[in-house]
């Protein structure tokens, strides 16, 4: 390959407005199979809070001064957002990507690579803020939630989605087939689900591995969800705002350039 | 390399037009020009370089050398600009199996910067009933044919009223009332100004619907010009195939009134003077023989060479 090529894949992104036509054409398909997507939204997150929160519940009481339920109530709210938008980065995003050929289609407009990465980074946010507001709807109607600032979360939730986006869709990028993305699930996704506060503190994890899981996003997500939802004390809003935005914004830079990659030969 | 100016009479045109992957060069020097209305033909064996010269006349391919512009402008520069004029009929099915008939050209047609006609509902239903589809606009795509999919996407191609259609082997694989409904419509649509770009390896095609046709081959151009002159430029205007078995060898003197070329136990003898050709066979009652007119597929394997491609 040229190197021309190759400088010219990493050249800084564009995205245009026609982004938002992309993010429409999944909402488009999502409304037809909501239900049983809001049904997933709903039904696996209850089991987890029902089952986890109420049978461990009973034997932990509280962690950091928070009742066992809100507790991990508001790590689901966290993991949730970046599980959903991440799977709708992996296997969604490679299913329009490589078999369903939607991409090509899109590139014979005016559509963009740039626009096309933009569109599918809403989609995948719009769709983890839907399942973490779920869990937060039924944490609420369980008695988890302190206030109204919980509200915040859904903002927040967004950039959560758009932090996990980013890095998903560049792994499709460079994905040959399905099977791929076990890795990332494996080596990547369910490490952060257990180490990043999910279910208990980071501050109850040997002290290197406290400083590891400051590099991982979901350490984040969960530092600033949970005094939300619960009403305890935020601390360092500007480094996790931080890092979840630089998490968004390089994610989406390289996963532009490998979609480039695939697709500009 | 000066860019060409807005009238220019070509819709697509390539000087010394390159593409490499690595050691592996696809398109190799093509000088190619497409002028404005007609049919246009790019006619060539399986890994001619057809496909890869539509990439790069669509911008999504950058060439490694030469210049390139269409519709007026430099590519793959202006690829944004240069596809909301064009319309794009693929070789591959890349219909959103999602969304019903009428959904997939309102989701296509939401991808360009402005609707082609105001209100824009009434034109997607002419486009559908344009191609036959009209009762179909609520179906799934799932519900349709092969050949109904084929027609669909021809459909969505025309959802921004382009200047320029092009189609990567239009009719392949279809059965021939659906060929023939095609053809019939690239007609139309030519008929009222479009111009129309194709790849085919189907001669029949390439003589029917095109104007001109350009056969190219290894990445390279071997001829240019309008189906007819082909013929009566590239080879003799008579065939004679004679049919002697495997091996055997043909009556002596047909060498000095044919070029002969040996095909699978059928000798082909292109000929400018088939009487003189015919006169020696009476000599051999027991060989069989058919006369026919040169065609394009004459033109095509003399160009091309009749080796296998996979």
């Amino acid at each position: 390959m040229d190197t021309t090529d190759i400088s010219g894949h990493w050249r800084l992104p564009a995205p245009r407005p026609v982004a938002l036509a992309v993010w429409r054409r999944n909402v488009r398909v999502w409304r037809r199979l909501m239900l049983p997507s809001l049904v997933l939204n709903f039904g696996e997150p209850f089991l987890y809070l029902l089952g986890l929160g109420f049978g461990l519940g009973q034997f932990i009481g509280e962690m950091e001064g928070i009742g066992y339920f809100a507790f991990l109530a508001s790590g689901l709210v966290a993991s949730s957002g970046m599980m959903v938008a991440s799977y709708e980065g992996i296997y969604s995003v490679y299913t329009r990507m490589v078999p369903q050929k939607t991409y090509d289609g899109m590139l014979a407009t005016p559509v963009r690579i740039d626009d096309i990465v933009a569109g599918e980074m809403l989609w995948c946010a719009t769709k983890g803020t839907i399942s973490g507001s779920a869990i937060l709807i039924v944490a609420t109607l369980l008695g988890a939630v302190a206030g109204v600032e919980a509200l915040l979360c859904l903002p927040l939730l967004f950039l959560v989605g758009l932090a996990f986006a980013g890095p998903a869709i560049a792994v499709s990028a460079v994905a040959p087939s399905y099977d791929f993305f076990s890795y990332y699930i494996t080596l990547v996704m369910t490490p952060m689900f257990i180490l990043c506060g999910v279910f208990y503190p980071v501050s109850s994890l040997p002290e290197a591995a406290q400083h590891a899981v400051l590099v991982l996003p979901l350490t984040h997500a969960v530092a600033l969800i949970r005094p939300l939802v619960t009403g305890a004390p935020l601390s360092d809003v500007t480094m996790h705002l931080g890092v979840l935005t630089g998490f968004a914004v390089v994610g989406f830079y390289v996963a532009v350039a490998l979609v480039r990659r695939r697709f500009v030969v | 390399m000066t860019p060409l100016s807005e009238d220019s009479p070509y819709v697509v045109e390539a000087r010394r037009l390159v593409k490499r992957f690595g050691a592996n060069t696809v398109v190799d020097g093509i000088d190619l020009r497409v002028p404005r209305g007609g049919c246009f033909g790019l006619l060539g064996p399986n890994g001619a370089g057809k496909t890869t010269t539509l990439r790069m006349i669509l911008g999504h391919s950058p060439p490694s050398g030469g210049a390139l512009t269409v519709l007026g402008e430099a590519m793959p520069a202006a690829g944004r600009t240069v596809r909301a004029r064009i319309g794009v009929v693929p070789q591959d099915d890349n219909l959103d199996p999602d969304f019903t008939v009428m959904e997939n050209l309102r989701v296509y047609a939401s991808y360009f910067p402005r609707p082609a006609r105001e209100p824009l509902e009434p034109y997607l239903m002419s486009l559908l009933d344009f191609v036959a589809l009209a009762d179909r606009a609520e179906d799934r795509i799932q519900a349709l044919s092969g050949g109904m999919r084929r027609r669909l996407v021809i459909a969505r191609a025309l959802v921004n009223d382009p200047e320029l259609l092009i189609l990567d082997e239009p009719t392949t694989g279809l059965d021939p009332q659906i060929r023939h409904l095609i053809w019939a419509r690239l007609r139309e649509l030519k008929n009222h100004g479009t111009t129309v770009l194709l790849t085919t390896h189907y001669m029949e095609e390439a003589e029917r619907l095109c104007d001109r046709l350009a056969i190219i081959d290894h990445g390279r151009l071997l001829a240019e010009d309008a189906p007819r002159r082909l013929v009566a430029g590239e080879v003799e205007p008579n065939v004679i195939e004679v049919r002697t078995g495997p091996g055997a060898p043909p009556p002596a003197e047909l060498v000095r009134h044919a070029r002969l070329e040996a095909v699978d136990g059928v000798w082909h003898c292109h000929t400018e003077d088939p009487g003189a050709v015919l006169a020696v066979l009476q000599r051999s009652p027991e060989l069989e023989y058919l006369h026919r007119p040169a065609n394009l597929e004459d033109v095509f394997l003399r160009l091309t060479g009749r080796e296998l491609r996979e």
